[in-house]
This record gives structure tokens, C-alpha cells and sequence, in this order.
């Protein structure tokens, strides 16, 4: 192949790289409002009154708006098709305020320095509410989250929001009661995952103008333009052919832009006032009012014989969504079927989950999607049933993992077409050095390295719901317009795409042009989430050049000639991951670094193998910052402890030793050019896989994330009988 | 109050407010390269050199520019190309959103060391953070520049 | 900017909201209307020199110059750059101040732990010269630290510290230090400022032997008093104070 397979520089790299003025605050209108919200420092209160007497008093205060001023039209922000899943919880303004960070007025004005101003003097009253910050206690508490009577769900989701759930359900296949009672070890544990948060660079911002016509335009640093249309339509009560979303340059995503975040406070402005309007999150916002990871408490039952047999799982998810439900009951059933998928050969699975509300910051979609969370949990019990059966920990796994071929009833049924997952065990192993440096090796009197490894999986786009279309053109002079409506946040798609388009085609790179997403002109694309767009947007890709092929053969090659596919996937075709962490401690201290990281990744076709293995490094880099110290808490009020850079620290260049990454290619018949995803399974490692290596290392589990060098001092502490081992050599 | 300064080989003569930050000074100017990623001085997005120093342009006063030189990537053009072409081919450049402040570094780095050891490389630019890419593929380019560099001189 | 440190004085007594600029890295953290920066820039405090028995570093040095001045590295090995360079990065740091910095009493300061551990006094405009712990302890009026002073001594250091991530603060600081004999271990971040351990310090003999290290180590945890805050627990400070002041005692004994 002449494109697809190669590592092609991205095409707007000389762009990004000097600076040039693509992101949305780059292009924004220089008369635009400066538009600030007020927020709750409570977590839980009804507003009495709001006085805006003083604040509108200051000079350049161009309009306030309060619940008073916008539609009572509940919905969610969450960025999925609809139906969406997530419950439709709130108002743009509402009356009760969930969570401190909740927005409670909006004030737009002619500069910063006004609006500031004026912020501090809207005065508010409240009636305090006691506000539920346990997710263990939320259930049945008796504060109720979401009393609203206009509250609604979209379909079954075991909702019962009177109890402060806001999902519930049950999965199972095979007797697992029965298949534990046969088995002769059984690990049986509670594992905890924190909220993170994305920390993408360029916080969340979006600006607004009405066009010619009377519509509103809002332009996004965004996942998901054609969801930020509809959900805007339904926000703001208006037409959805009024509006229209316009994409720039994304700087870094995650899944935090797969929620509507900021555009509906400028939107919103714009229509009361027909000015243009402009709000860009600071970081403390975009820490303290956007969405995070959920924090997850999940127990593990599994089970195997003597032999090493994995018989039954069960696993039982606790998820956290946070003051609304944005994603909450999409994201919990990953932690289950992403993980138990994983162990195939298991005659019996059970999984059961509850999502509930609490008066913290709304959870939303963060990379791995709750896959990361149950992966961590299940990955660790496996380390820990290898270490009870005396068994190598790969060797338990290639045992009991899946095969090409299988069907799996975990993972809804589907069958796998292609699992090289042994072949990314074994080469992990080889890179890593398993088989010397395993389990340990001491290399002074006070410091230790250990290995450890865990294995993962994701999808490919959400099956049957996920539809992207392209439209390719021939242009004058002989090159091609490609049209998407996938977001790239940075995560090359473009580029990719053209390289799919360039070898269909059978032209140069530069012979495609590609354009970015405005939803007046580019085709309909669900977004760029659940690792969709290289398989589901790259499939209408190859669907539309084969049609313009075909065209051209008819017809000849003239300007204007052009087809469209639209393409969405029955299957959802897991990439897969085999991650291996080698770490050093100091005994003394605690301090646990990692030296090394090696990922042996299963993407399919890898279509840009310098964009994948970059994907790929970022992802672990994530995923090791999850394991060690980022951290999402709260103080007893309610109020969030880490919300800059300086209190919630992402792992900057002297805390990641190497990361080497390598790709165990396979061919997915339903995938273009063979192709899976590669965007999300790649941060679901590191955890485990260091779990596993301090493990290795000091004898302890640590079953709660982050790993803290105080935790594991002070746990190495308390157990220092499981110890000796390592004080022996 | 009014300042004088040179920025990109241009001079600037401005009335401005006492407080403006130079990052908001220099994006008002059009040096849209200059980007903001934190509010406490942690993320070294906002590099720029002052009297040819790196420096965090969310940190400074405009007001202490006063009769100083200033630089932005827009006045390294060819500079940031030859660093470029080294991280594109990397693909190390995700979002990019991190991409000036970091070439910014690199070329400031270039001029306290010929021969960059990977720790010096780490420590100079441990300032600047990428959510993106996990630092690797910058780190391939970095070294594959500078060795470039070397062998050129 | 302002012409002399009377005109800088005069200006801060002035009004309480007028404010002596440093590096502004703190300072513009805070929330607070400002009315008037007061800016040393012009003075000339921005250097590092010597006279016969000291150095002077101006409150306008940053932390950066701190870090690689031969004249530092010469008299008290690499005390500064190692201290410094988990504060951020080098763009910061070329900003960040030494005035702003001691000027701060954070309990965090790196830069606080590594003064302390040698023989440092503070000039300050209206209360004069005094030692930097006498300065550290004194009542906070409205003052301006015009320079640090050092004795210039040839002294033996070592700096140790631990963080969660390279460039986060520090969980617990040592510096210790060894001088014509005489020891110096100070502490900081414990959570709270930067301390000397003087009763520790007086146990140990210019190439003290293991028991007596020991016995240092034991009235390190002791003397010391240690809290928690979101970085650590104070059980867990503790412990580890005995672990980096023995890592600083070796390292100069070695
Ligand atoms: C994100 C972040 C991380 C940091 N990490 C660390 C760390 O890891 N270790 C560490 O040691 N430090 C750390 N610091 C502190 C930093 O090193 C500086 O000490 C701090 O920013 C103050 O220095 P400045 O020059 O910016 O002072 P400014 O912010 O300008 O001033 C601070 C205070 O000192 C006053 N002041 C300044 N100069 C004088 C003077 N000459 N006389 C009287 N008063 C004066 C100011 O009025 C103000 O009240 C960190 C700071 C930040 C923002
Ligand atoms: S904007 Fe983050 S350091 Fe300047
Ligand atoms: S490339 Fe996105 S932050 Fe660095």
C-alpha cells in the first residue's frame, strides 16, 4: 500500500507547528461579549432570589441571565445520538444548584474587567440542602438530587431517580454460583478508581454570532458538532436548522469535548442580545465545571481450578456520575463488558451495576470510557488469582483469554475476527525482559524493580448507533475535496482519512484536500468519540471513493463529479493491548517510579504508524499519571481540592521514563484496510500493570487508585510480614 | 500608561491598561501563537522570550516590557520550520496546542547547549506540559535536531 | 517603576493596596485589585556579588541566575540547582524572584529550606539587617527586602527532597549542611516553614559514625514538628524526615 500503513506527517503539522491562528480563540470576532458565569459554592441549595440591581449597574454590562430567562426545557449535554441514554437533568439555569461549580447566572458584558466586576455584586440568596458527597451513602439518602418533576429518561436505563439512581442493571451468561463452587481459589476484592480529569491543553471555549440570515452560529472547540446542533436546538428552543456548529482546531479532547461544556452560555447571550459572544473556560473552570472521569468502586469475584482454569466472574459496578447524568449509564457498562470480554473461556459471567447521583461535579467521557476503571479492577484480580494459583501471571492469561473466532456473549454476542492478543503478550514479554526481570530484582539495599502486566481491550465505535458519512469531489486541476464531519481534536483523523481517500483513489497525499467540520457543509457524522472515526468515518471513506471510482470509470474524470456513503457498523471489533510496567521503588520512601513502559498494541491495520504509536505513548503517559497521582477529591463541602495545575498534576517529561510502544498487526475484515481503533484501549494498562509491579515489588495490593509513595509506604508498613521476601536478598 | 517595545523586530508604541499581561498584549497584537493553557503558571503553553530569555508571557506585566525585546514564534519563522520538520516527522505534534511554547523552549535551549544530554533536554523543558502526545516522540525529535545541529556546526 | 527603595517604601506605606512586585508568579494568583505595582526593576537589585566575607544576591535575582551562578556553585556546590530545579520549569524560574520568594514565608519554599541551611541574613529596608530566621519569625509589617546575604564560606551541602511529580512541591524538604565543622540540617515543607533541627545538628561531629547519625536521626523526628495537608499526612512526613536528613548527612560525609 502507498498511504494507508504509513507513517505520513499530519497534514496541518507545519500549521500547528508555527503557530499559525487555527483554534477557536485564534478566530473569534474581536467584538465579541466577554461572557462569565456565576457559580454555587454550595453543593446543594435552592436559590431564593438573585439580585442583579448592583451588578447591572457596572458600566459595559450588556445583560445578565438568570433561571428566570431561559427555556424550561430539560435535556443533557451528554454528546450521543439520539435518543441519548443519559437522562435529560438539566436546564442551562436551573433554580436548584447540585454541585459547587453549578452555574447560577450568566453575565455578558463589553470586557473582562467589567464582568468580573459585576459578578461580585449579584447577590444571592439560598436555602441550604444537606448535599450527598458518598457515593456509598447515596442510595435512598434522604436528600434527593433530582426532585424536578419534569425529569426524563429516554428508555430503560433502571433509573429510579427518587432513590438517587440514575442507572441500574444486569448481565449474565453460564451459573456463576455453580461455577464457584467448583473452583479452588477465588479472588473476592473491592477496587477503586478515582475521578481524573482529562486536562486536555486548550480548555473549553466556544464563541457565537447570528449570520445573515438571523441564525446562530457557534463555533467550538469541540468533539461533536452535529450533537452540539441538536442539543443546542433543544436548549435554547429553537429550529435545529437555525443554528449551526463550526469546529476549528481542537486542541486535545479526550472525551471532555464530547460534552456540551461551555456553548450554550455564549449561544445562549447571542440570542437574547443579537451580539456576538465569547466564553473561554480558565483552567480552575474547566477543573471544577466540566465532566471527569467517574469514579468507580467495583467488586471482583473470580474464580479457577487447580489448573488455572478461570470458571466464573462476577463483577459488580459502583459508579459515581456526579450532580447530573451526562454519560453515566453508557460509561458503567464498559467496566463490566470490557473487561470480562477479556476471559472468554470462563463458563459463567455475571455483571451488575449501579450508577448513582451525588453533589459533586457531573461525570462525563474521559478516554477508555469506563473500560479504564474496569479494567484496573478485573486486570488486578487476575494478577492476584495468579499470584494464589503459583502461577506465572501470562501464563494464567494466555490460558484463559480470547481467540479469534470466539463468540463472545460478554461482549454482546459478537464474534471476535481478529485477537493477536497472545502474540502482544509474548512480544511484551521479550521487550520488557519478563523472563529475568520478573518478579523482582534488587538493585541496592533500599531500592527494587519489578515488573507487571495487564491486558485490555475497547471497541470500535458504538455498533448500529454510530454513522458517519463522506463525500469526496473532483475538483478543477485534478485533486479531491474530502468532506467529514468527524472532529479532529488533534487526534490526526484528518490526516488519516486523506490517507485512506489518497490509496482508494490511487493518488498522492496531496492531491486530497480535507475540510474541517461545519454542519451547514459537511456531511452528517455522529463525532469523534468511542473510537469511532478510523473505523466508522474511514469505512464511509472507502465507500465513497469506491462509488467516485466507479463514477470515473463510467464517466471519465470532470469537475464537480463527486459521491457520497454514509456507513455505520453492526459490530463494534475490539483492539487490544498488552501493557507491561517496570518500576522502581525506594523502600525507604515509598517513591515508585516508572522506568519503563512497553505497550504491544493490536489496532488492526495501523494506518498511520507514527500517529498510532503517538497515540499510543500519550495514552500510557495518561494512564500512568491515573496510577500515580492524579487525583480528583473533594473537602466535606462539597468543594473540589485540586483545580489548577499546581494542585492536580499531569506527569510532565521527567516523570515518565521510557515508553516503547510496538504493534502486533491484525487484518479486521469489516474494518477499512483492516483497520480498528486505537484512540482509547491505550490507557487502560498502566494501572493494573503497576498495581501488579508494586505488587511484585513490596508484596502489597493496593487496591485503590492513585498510588500514592505515602500509601504504599505507609501500607508496606502495616504489612510488613508480607515483606521479608524482599528483605531476604 | 504607554510602552515602547520591540517585538519581532517591530516597534510597538501602545497605551495600555497597567495590569494587561503580556500574553493578552501580544495576542491583542495578532501573535496568535501565544497560547494559555493554565492560570498558575504551571503549563509553560505561553512562551515567549524576553530580551531573548524564556519567559512565561502569562506571568509578565506588558507594562515591564517597557524597552524590551520580545519574541514570538511568528519571529522565528524559519527557526520554528527546521524544529518542525524534526517533530512532524514524529508525529509528535497531536493537538498542537502545546507546539509554540515548546519550539519557543527548544530554541532557547538551543542557545545554553550545543550537545543537550536527554536529562538536560528533560530538565530544560520540564516546564512544558503535553497532555497529547507523552513526551516521547517530542523527546525522538528533540534529540534527532540537536544531533542534526551538531553535526552542521 | 520606581527611581529609589525610598520612593518604593514611601509608595507601599502608603496603601495597603499597593503592592511590591516580584516575579507577579504569586501575586497573580491571587484574586486582589491591586492599586499600585510597585516595581524594583530599576534598582539594580537584580545581581549576585561579593564583598570580602559575603555574597549578596539583590531581591530581583531570579531563581534561574540562583541556579547557575558560578559564585554559588563555587562556595556552596550545587545547593541551589539542585533546590531549584523542581520549581516548574526554566521559563518560570526566570521570573520567579528571590525577594518574592523569601519575602512569601511559604512553608513550601525550597528556596527558604536551602537559605536556611546557611549562614543567611536578610537586609530589609526599614527593620535593617537580620537573620534570616529572625526574619522568617518576625512580625509581618509592611517591609522590603532589598537583598540576602551570605556568608561566604566554603561549606559542604546536600539537598534532598521528595515529590509526587517532578514538578509539584515538595512533601518534605532537607537541606543540611556542613561548615568548619559545624552542622546545619533544615527542614521545610514539613508542612509549615523551613526550620533548623539545631539540637540534631549539635549531636554530630565533623565525620560522625553511624550510632551517632543514628542518634541525630532520632531527634530530627523529635525536635521537628510535622503536619498534613493535602500532599501528605503528618505519620508519613515524619518517617520520612528521617530518611532524607540521613540521605543529606551521608552525602556530605561520602
Ligand atoms: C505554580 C507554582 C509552583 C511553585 N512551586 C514551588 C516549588 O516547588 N518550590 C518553591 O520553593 N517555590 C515554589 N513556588 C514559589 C515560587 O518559587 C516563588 O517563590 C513565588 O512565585 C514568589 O516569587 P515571585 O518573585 O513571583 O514573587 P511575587 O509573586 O511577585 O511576590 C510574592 C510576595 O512577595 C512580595 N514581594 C516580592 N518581592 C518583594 C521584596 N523585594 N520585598 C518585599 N516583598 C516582596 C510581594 O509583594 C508578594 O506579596 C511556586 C509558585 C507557583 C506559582
Ligand atoms: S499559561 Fe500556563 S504557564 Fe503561562
Ligand atoms: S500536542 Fe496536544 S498538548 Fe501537546
Amino acid at each position: 500500500m502507498k498511504t494507508v500503513n504509513q507513517g505520513i506527517e499530519k497534514i496541518d503539522a507545519m500549521s500547528l507547528l508555527t503557530g499559525k491562528a487555527v483554534y477557536t480563540d485564534d478566530l473569534a470576532l474581536e467584538n465579541c461579549l466577554v461572557v462569565k458565569v456565576l457559580r454555587s459554592p454550595h453543593a446543594f441549595a435552592k436559590i431564593k432570589d438573585i439580585d442583579l440591581t448592583d451588578a447591572m449597574k457596572i458600566e459595559g454590562m450588556e445583560c445578565i441571565l438568570t433561571y428566570r430567562d431561559v427555556p424550561n426545557k430539560r435535556f443533557t449535554m451528554a454528546g450521543q445520538s439520539y435518543p441519548e441514554p443519559s437522562p435529560y437533568d438539566r436546564l442551562i439555569l436551573d433554580r436548584m444548584v447540585r454541585y459547587v461549580g453549578d452555574p447560577m447566572a450568566i453575565a455578558a458584558g463589553t470586557s473582562e474587567k467589567a464582568v468580573d466586576k459585576a459578578l461580585k455584586l449579584i447577590h444571592v440568596s439560598y436555602d441550604l440542602l444537606d448535599p450527598v458527597l458518598d457515593p456509598d451513602k447515596a442510595l435512598d439518602h434522604k436528600s434527593i438530587i433530582h426532585p424536578e418533576a419534569d425529569y426524563h429518561v429516554n428508555g430503560d436505563i433502571g433509573n429510579e431517580v427518587k432513590r438517587n439512581l440514575c442507572a441500574s442493571g444486569e448481565f449474565s451468561a453460564g451459573d456463576v454460583e455453580n461455577e464457584f463452587s467448583r473452583c479452588c481459589v477465588i479472588v473476592d476484592r473491592v477496587y477503586h478508581t478515582k475521578a481524573n480529569n482529562q486536562a486536555m491543553m486548550e480548555t473549553h471555549r466556544s464563541f457565537s454570532y447570528p449570520d445573515h440570515a438571523g441564525r446562530l452560529v457557534i463555533c467550538s472547540s469541540t468533539q461533536i458538532p452535529f450533537h452540539v446542533r441538536r442539543i443546542a436546538a433543544t436548549a435554547l428552543d429553537i429550529p435545529k436548522s437555525r443554528i449551526r456548529v463550526i469546529k476549528p482546531k481542537v486542541g486535545g479532547g479526550f472525551g471532555a469535548k464530547q460534552t456540551l461544556v461551555s456553548e450554550l452560555f455564549p449561544a445562549l447571550v447571542t440570542m437574547k442580545t443579537g451580539k456576538p459572544a465569547k466564553m473561554v473556560f480558565d483552567r480552575s473552570e474547566t477543573f471544577t465545571a466540566s465532566t471527569s472521569r467517574h469514579e468507580m468502586k467495583i467488586r471482583v469475584r473470580i474464580g479457577a481450578d487447580k489448573a488455572g482454569h478461570i470458571l466464573a466472574i462476577q463483577m459488580d459496578t459502583l459508579s459515581n456520575t456526579g450532580a447530573y447524568g451526562e454519560h453515566g449509564p453508557t460509561t458503567v457498562g464498559l467496566s463490566g463488558h470490557k473487561a470480562m470480554s477479556l476471559y472468554n473461556r470462563a463458563k459463567a459471567v455475571q455483571f451488575t451495576y449501579k450508577v448513582v447521583y451525588t453533589n459533586t461535579m457531573s461525570a462525563g467521557a474521559y478516554r477508555g470510557y469506563g473500560a479504564t476503571q474496569g479494567t484496573f479492577a478485573l486486570e488486578s484480580a487476575v494478577n492476584e488469582l495468579s499470584d494464589l494459583l503459583s502461577m506465572d501471571p501470562l501464563q494464567l492469561r494466555l490460558k484463559n483469554i480470547l481467540k479469534s473466532g470466539d463468540t463472545v456473549a460478554a461482549y454482546y454476542g459478537e464474534t471476535i475476527n481478529s485477537c493477536p492478543l497472545p502474540a502482544c503478550i509474548q512480544k511484551g514479554r521479550e521487550m520488557i525482559g519478563w523472563d529475568r526481570k520478573f518478579p523482582f530484582r534488587k538493585i541496592s539495599p533500599t531500592r527494587i524493580r519489578a515488573v507487571g502486566a495487564a491486558i485490555a481491550m475497547q471497541g470500535s465505535g458504538i455498533p448500529d448507533i454510530d454513522r458517519a458519512s463522506a463525500r469526496v469531489e473532483v475538483q478543477e486541476g485534478g485533486f479531491y475535496t474530502l468532506m467529514i464531519g468527524a472532529a479532529d481534536m488533534g487526534t490526526g483523523c484528518d490526516t488519516i482519512l486523506a490517507q485512506m481517500a489518497a490509496e482508494s483513489l490511487g493518488c498522492d497525499m496531496d492531491k486530497i484536500v480535507v475540510s474541517s467540520v461545519d454542519t451547514d457543509a459537511s456531511p452528517y457524522d455522529t463525532g469523534s468519540y468511542a473510537s469511532s472515526t478510523t473505523y466508522v468515518t474511514g469505512m464511509a471513506v472507502v465507500k465513497a471513493c469506491e462509488e467516485l471510482k466507479r463514477k470515473i470509470e463510467a464517466k471519465g474524470i470532470y469537475p464537480a463529479l463527486s459521491a457520497s456513503a454514509t456507513h455505520s457498523s453492526p459490530v463494534s471489533p475490539p483492539p487490544f493491548m498488552a501493557g507491561f510496567s517496570e518500576i522502581e521503588m525506594d523502600l525507604e520512601t515509598g517513591e515508585t517510579k516508572v522506568v519503563e513502559f512497553v505497550g504491544v498494541v493490536d489496532c488492526g491495520t495501523p494506518i498511520n504508524p507514527s500517529l498510532a504509536r503517538v497515540q499510543t505513548e500519550g495514552g500510557i503517559v495518561q494512564g500512568i499519571g491515573m496510577a500515580l497521582y492524579e487525583d480528583i477529591s473533594y473537602n466535606p463541602k462539597g468543594k473540589m481540592t485540586r483545580d489548577s495545575f499546581m494542585q492536580y498534576k499531569i506527569p510532565s517529561r521527567l516523570d515518565v521514563g521510557r515508553v516503547r510502544v510496538e504493534f502486533e498487526s491484525s487484518y479486521e475484515p469489516t474494518g477499512p484496510f483492516g483497520a480498528k481503533s486505537i484512540g482509547e484501549v491505550v490507557i487502560n494498562t498502566p494501572s493494573p500493570a503497576i498495581a501488579h509491579a508494586i505488587h511484585n515489588a513490596a508484596g502489597i495490593y493496593l487496591r485503590k487508585l492513585p498510588m500514592t509513595a505515602e500509601t504504599i509506604f505507609m501500607t508496606l508498613k502495616e504489612q510488613k510480614t508480607a515483606w521479608p521476601s524482599v528483605l531476604k536478598n | 500608561m504607554q510602552i515602547t517595545c520591540r517585538i519581532n523586530n517591530r516597534e510597538f508604541i501602545r497605551e495600555i491598561e497597567p495590569d494587561l499581561l503580556l500574553i493578552d498584549f501580544v495576542r491583542s497584537l495578532g501573535f496568535k501563537s501565544v497560547k494559555r493553557g493554565c492560570d498558575t503558571s504551571n503549563c509553560g503553553l505561553c512562551t515567549v522570550w524576553v530580551d531573548e530569555k524564556p519567559v512565561l508571557s502569562c506571568s509578565v506585566l506588558a507594562a515591564r516590557v517597557n524597552h524590551r525585546i520580545v519574541t514570538t514564534l511568528e519571529g522565528l519563522e524559519e527557526e520554528a520550520k527546521a524544529v518542525g520538520r524534526f517533530l512532524a516527522k514524529e508525529g509528535a505534534e497531536q493537538c498542537g496546542f502545546c507546539s509554540p511554547g515548546l519550539i519557543m523552549n527548544i530554541l532557547a535551549m538551543k542557545k545554553e547547549f550545543k550537545t543537550p544530554t536527554t536529562d538536560d533536554i528533560k530538565q530544560y523543558l520540564a516546564g512544558n506540559l503535553c497532555r497529547c502526545s507523552g513526551y516521547e516522540s517530542q523527546l525522538r525529535a528533540i534529540e534527532k535536531y540537536f544531533d542534526l545541529e551538531g553535526k552542521n556546526q | 517603576m520606581v527611581q529609589s527603595l525610598d520612593e518604593a517604601y514611601e509608595l507601599l506605606a502608603q496603601d495597603r493596596n499597593n503592592v511590591i512586585l516580584g516575579g507577579l508568579l504569586w501575586i497573580k494568583m491571587g484574586r486582589k485589585q491591586y492599586q499600585t505595582g510597585i516595581d524594583l526593576s530599576g534598582l539594580g537589585l537584580n545581581a549576585i556579588s561579593e564583598t570580602e566575607d559575603s555574597i549578596h544576591i539583590g531581591c530581583m535575582t531570579t531563581l534561574r541566575q540562583m541556579e547557575i551562578s558560578p559564585l554559588l556553585l563555587q562556595w556552596f556546590g550545587p545547593l541551589f540547582s539542585d533546590a531549584f530545579k523542581g520549581i516548574v520549569g526554566v521559563q518560570f524560574r526566570n521570573l520567579a524572584t528571590l525577594g518574592g520568594s523569601v519575602y512569601s514565608r511559604f512553608g513550601f519554599s525550597d528556596v527558604i529550606t536551602a537559605l536556611t541551611a546557611l549562614d543567611t541574613q536578610v537586609r530589609l529596608y526599614r527593620a535593617g539587617v537580620v537573620t534570616l530566621s529572625k526574619f522568617l519569625n518576625m512580625d509581618q509589617k509592611r517591609d522590603i527586602l532589598e537583598k540576602v546575604i551570605i556568608k561566604k564560606q566554603v561549606t559542604q551541602t546536600s539537598f534532598q527532597t521528595l515529590r509526587k511529580s517532578a514538578t509539584d512541591f515538595s512533601i518534605l524538604s532537607v537541606a543540611t549542611s556542613l561548615c568548619k565543622g559545624n552542622w546545619k540540617i533544615a527542614a521545610g515543607a514539613r508542612p509549615s516553614m523551613a526550620i533548623l533541627a539545631e539540637n540534631a545538628a549539635g549531636l554530630l561531629s565533623p565525620e560522625p559514625d553511624e550510632k551517632t547519625i543514628k542518634a541525630a536521626l532520632d531527634r530530627v523526628v523529635n525536635e521537628l514538628s510535622f503536619g498534613t495537608d493535602q500532599r501528605a499526612g503528618a505519620g508519613y512526613r515524619k518517617l520520612l524526615a528521617g530518611v532524607l536528613v540521613k540521605r543529606g548527612i551521608e552525602a556530605i560525609c561520602r
